[in-house]
């Protein structure tokens, strides 16, 4: 007690806050993982881990582009001789081969269906950075961007700690397969303007973190025409862009610029991306912002100064990008074993009577568990959860932490594993699973349950200030802390 | 250009090393093995051996007389990250942090820019070397009474940009004693420490906590370091916030998320620092090399008239050409700063973004 006053008076109230969202259950699996980690061998019953949104699939393409070009590298014989001069650039406009090698593989990702400017791009602290450098430059402390639930929980402390920003959800739910409505976002603008907060902008992560979907394009147009009609930002976090495998193709905000055939004002369009999902790379830091707003791009150039990217890595990505048979062999094998990954684990699910939500994109599936909850609450969620991180032994992410406004979905990796462990894994739920058919809740109630509303206390205010509060399994009522849902 | 504080002297030892440890890239035959783990590593405790390695380079470049503990290394975008995430920490937004003037410009923006932290100036005067004196810390600290401002801490540059001088040790623990008794935090940018090239040597303020001789709270005391000028790998992005104080080290960590070391380079960094003998021959060397250039620099100045800080580290000289000014003022400076870009054709640095209180003086890399 005596050492927490004496941070409160030492320490920023930032410091002292619980806005770095570590209270959340997403983060508690990572800790369970972490203290029992799974390992083939040394500790084959360990914790899978489940929870961890990485693409491991293809690093012996990396592997064999790398033993091929070693002058991509500062540390090589090949090129050591670029050391001094990589060693000492700091420019915050970047190597100028990385940018460039970077817009054209964006470009490739999107098929060539849009085409992206060097110029615009500007460099940040990984996907994390950027989120929160993208805030900074839009958003006043007090401020407010619209997201749609789910959303990934790091969302929580990238666009607010340090920031002051406000995150306010856009409800999506399963009864239509989570699709953005113009009537939630119009109600989550509603409930911005009636407790007199300023909405700056939407952020729609596309393809969508958890639930591996993507928007359509007619949404996306409609999701353009909402934020000019308002006159706010459209932020699109794109990091998920290349690990689209199958049908529909993804259409990224830059198609829709790029056709120019609805009204949009550039000025508001922004794209987030990162080299942490597509290429795998997360512990390079390649966070990048592209605004097609040129005040964005002279701030966000300045502010990339707190986050710049490894000249070193830089020098590496520019020379890996440019490479167009590599780049275009890795798009097409990466999709490839992602489908092939997602369809074997999806089939395997169902077979044991576990279905996911229809899913074309990202390296997770979202779960339908609700079946085999005790009864459709968060509690009865947190308590499958801990079922299936300390029985099963596999992390997995439950829905609450992603502010899912219905109990029962979890979020579960696939592509971070090899083919041995995937299928421990399997077997790990299908024994789960025969043990508690009896358990499992029948469809027919399941039904009649999920057709009641839940209804939402609007302590709006209390969790706004208290970011991350409701997150805690350890909250008495673990209310969702969403808007009161309009029918 | 000789406003960039860079150090190129030492780039062919890189070199040579580099070309005797292919296995320290992940990216060479030898390395390559490793790069699946390495581009999969985003934990924000870092590589456990670049924590290490920075943790006893720090203590080398410290002459052994102070150890660090790997675990309070806290990673962070470059010095330039490492300042904006320590002021996150320490202060709210309307406190204020005091600085010695002069000071590098880059501070306005580091500390102030997206925190909403105010800075302070410290008057330091040529008339006594600008020393940090007590009264003029006092009247600092005064002004922001005066002004309803908080003073969260105060942030002293050892050695010293622009000015290449350390602060004695007398100094050093008066500063201590003076913010332990204000309870305000004391951060040491000790970013040029390894580039001391003569005596008196370098004191840091991790000597003094070591020392335990006076009384000091350490809850207050962290240090900011970076290899862009002790190693010359500005590029790099290398950025530690080291801090006594166990609450901060958690926050500063989550922080850092923002602002990490590529794991590419924390990689090559963790080999390169953890061989001894390569480390304590790039040391000695450094310090040659960066005593031989100041030397002859300042030598032939002086035979020309112009006279410098009489100084023992950093990447540059603090210039007096009073003289040289048609008048004490800046604006003379700044006509004289003009003069020198445009005829002489040198970019040095004037003294008045430094915030100097005196005009004339200006920053000389070499």
């Amino acid at each position: 007690m005596v050492l927490m006053l004496r941070n409160q008076e030492l320490l920023s109230k930032i410091a002292t806050s619980n806005g770095h969202g570590e209270d959340s259950p997403y983060f508690d699996g990572w800790k369970a993982y972490d203290s029992d980690p799974f390992h083939p061998t040394q500790n084959p019953e360990g914790v899978i881990q489940m929870g961890l949104a990485e693409n491991q699939l293809c690093f012996n393409l990396i592997h064999e582009w790398l033993l091929k070009n070693p002058e991509a590298s500062i540390c090589t014989a090949q090129g050591a001789a670029e050391f001094r001069d990589i060693a000492i650039f700091q420019d915050y406009h970047g190597l100028a081969e990385f940018r460039e090698a970077v817009a054209k593989f964006m470009g490739k990702v999107r098929r060539n269906r849009a085409s992206f400017d060097p110029d615009r791009i500007v460099m940040s602290g990984g996907a994390t950075g950027a989120h929160e450098m993208i805030a900074f430059c839009l958003a006043d402390p007090g401020d407010a961007f619209l997201v749609p639930t789910p959303y990934y929980p790091g969302f929580d402390r990238d666009l607010r700690w340090r920031t002051g920003v406000k995150l306010i959800p856009v409800v999506c739910e399963s009864s239509n397969d989570y699709q953005i409505t113009i009537e939630a976002l119009e109600a989550a603008y509603e409930t911005a303007q009636e407790a007199d907060i300023k909405v700056k902008g939407l952020l729609i992560p596309n393809p969508s973190n958890p639930l591996g979907t993507i928007i359509t394009k007619d949404t996306l147009e409609a999701l353009v025409t909402f934020t000019n009609h308002k006159n706010i930002h459209l932020v699109c976090d794109e990091i998920y862009a290349a690990t689209v495998f199958s049908q529909p193709e993804f259409t990224s905000i830059a198609e829709i610029i790029e056709e120019d055939k609805i009204c949009c004002n550039r000025d508001l369009i922004h794209i987030i991306y990162s080299l942490s999902k597509d290429m795998g790379f997360p512990g390079f830091r390649v966070g990048i912002v592209y605004s097609y707003n040129d005040a964005v791009v002279s701030c966000a150039r300045k502010m990339s100064s707190f986050g710049l990217v490894s000249s070193q890595t830089q020098y590496l990505i520019a020379s890996m990008l440019a490479d167009d048979e590599f780049v275009d062999q890795f798009i097409v094998e990466s999709r490839k074993r992602l489908a092939m990954r997602h369809s074997f684990f999806t089939q395997r699910l169902a077979q044991v009577g576990i279905n996911c939500l229809k899913s074309n994109a990202g390296l997770f599936v979202w779960m339908d568990l609700r079946r085999l909850l005790k009864e459709q609450t968060f509690e009865a969620e947190m308590v499958l959860w801990r079922v299936i991180i300390n029985e099963i032994k596999l992390n997995v992410s439950p829905g609450s932490s992603f502010h899912c406004s219905e109990p029962g979905w979890f979020r579960v990796c696939f592509a971070n594993m090899d083919d041995k462990t995937m299928e421990i894994a399997l077997s790990r739920i299908k024994t789960f699973m025969l043990q508690h058919k009896e358990a499992m809740v029948p469809k027919k109630k399941l039904c009649w349950q999920t057709s009641l509303r839940l209804s939402f206390s609007s302590r709006y205010e209390d969790i706004m200030e208290t970011p991350g509060s409701f997150m805690s399994p350890h909250s008495p009522i673990p209310q969702s802390p969403l808007v009161r849902a309009r029918t | 250009q000789m406003g960039l504080a860079e150090n190129q002297l030492c780039f062919n030892l890189i070199h040579e090393w580099l070309l005797k440890n292919p296995e320290a890239s992940i990216c060479t035959a030898q390395g390559a093995a490793e790069f699946r783990d390495i581009a999969i590593f985003q934990d924000y405790h870092g590589l456990a051996e670049f924590r290490e390695a920075v943790a006893k380079f720090m203590g080398k470049v410290r002459r052994n007389r102070a150890s660090f503990d790997p675990d309070r290394i806290v990673m962070s975008g470059g010095a330039t990250g490492a300042h904006e995430m320590i002021a996150f920490c320490l202060a709210d937004p309307g406190d204020a942090f005091l600085v010695p003037t002069p000071y590098y410009p880059g501070f306005d923006r580091d500390l102030r820019w997206r925190t909403g932290v105010k800075l302070i100036p410290v008057v330091c005067e040529s008339s006594n070397d600008y020393q940090i004196t007590i009264e003029a810390l006092e009247a600092a600290y005064e002004t922001a009474q005066e002004a309803d401002i908080k003073v969260k801490g105060l942030l002293i540059t050892n050695p010293s940009n622009p000015l290449g001088t350390i602060i004695t040790k007398d100094t050093l623990e008066a500063l201590v004693t003076f913010a332990n008794h204000k309870n305000i935090h004391l951060v040491c940018d000790e970013i040029y420490a390894a580039t001391v090239f003569s005596q008196p040597e370098f004191t840091s303020i991790a000597e003094i906590i070591e020392e335990d001789k006076i009384c000091c709270n350490r809850d207050l005391i962290h240090i900011i370091y970076s290899l862009s000028k002790d190693m010359g790998f500005p590029g790099f992005r290398v950025g530690i916030v080291y801090s006594y104080n166990d609450a901060v080290v958690s926050c500063a960590r989550k922080m850092s998320s923002f602002g990490l070391v590529s794991s590419q380079t924390q990689y090559l960094i963790a080999s390169m620092l953890a061989d001894d003998e390569f480390v304590d021959k790039f040391i000695v060397e450094s310090r040659k090399r960066l005593a031989m250039r100041h030397s002859f620099f300042t030598q032939r100045l002086a035979q020309v008239g112009i006279n410098c800080l009489k100084s023992n580290a950093g990447l540059f000289v603090w210039m007096d050409l009073r003289r040289l000014l048609k008048e004490q003022t800046f604006e003379a400076e700044m006509v004289l700063w003009r003069v020198i870009i445009n005829e002489i054709k040198l970019n040095v640095s004037p003294g008045s973004p430094f915030h100097c209180s005196e005009p004339g003086w200006f920053r000389v890399c070499f």
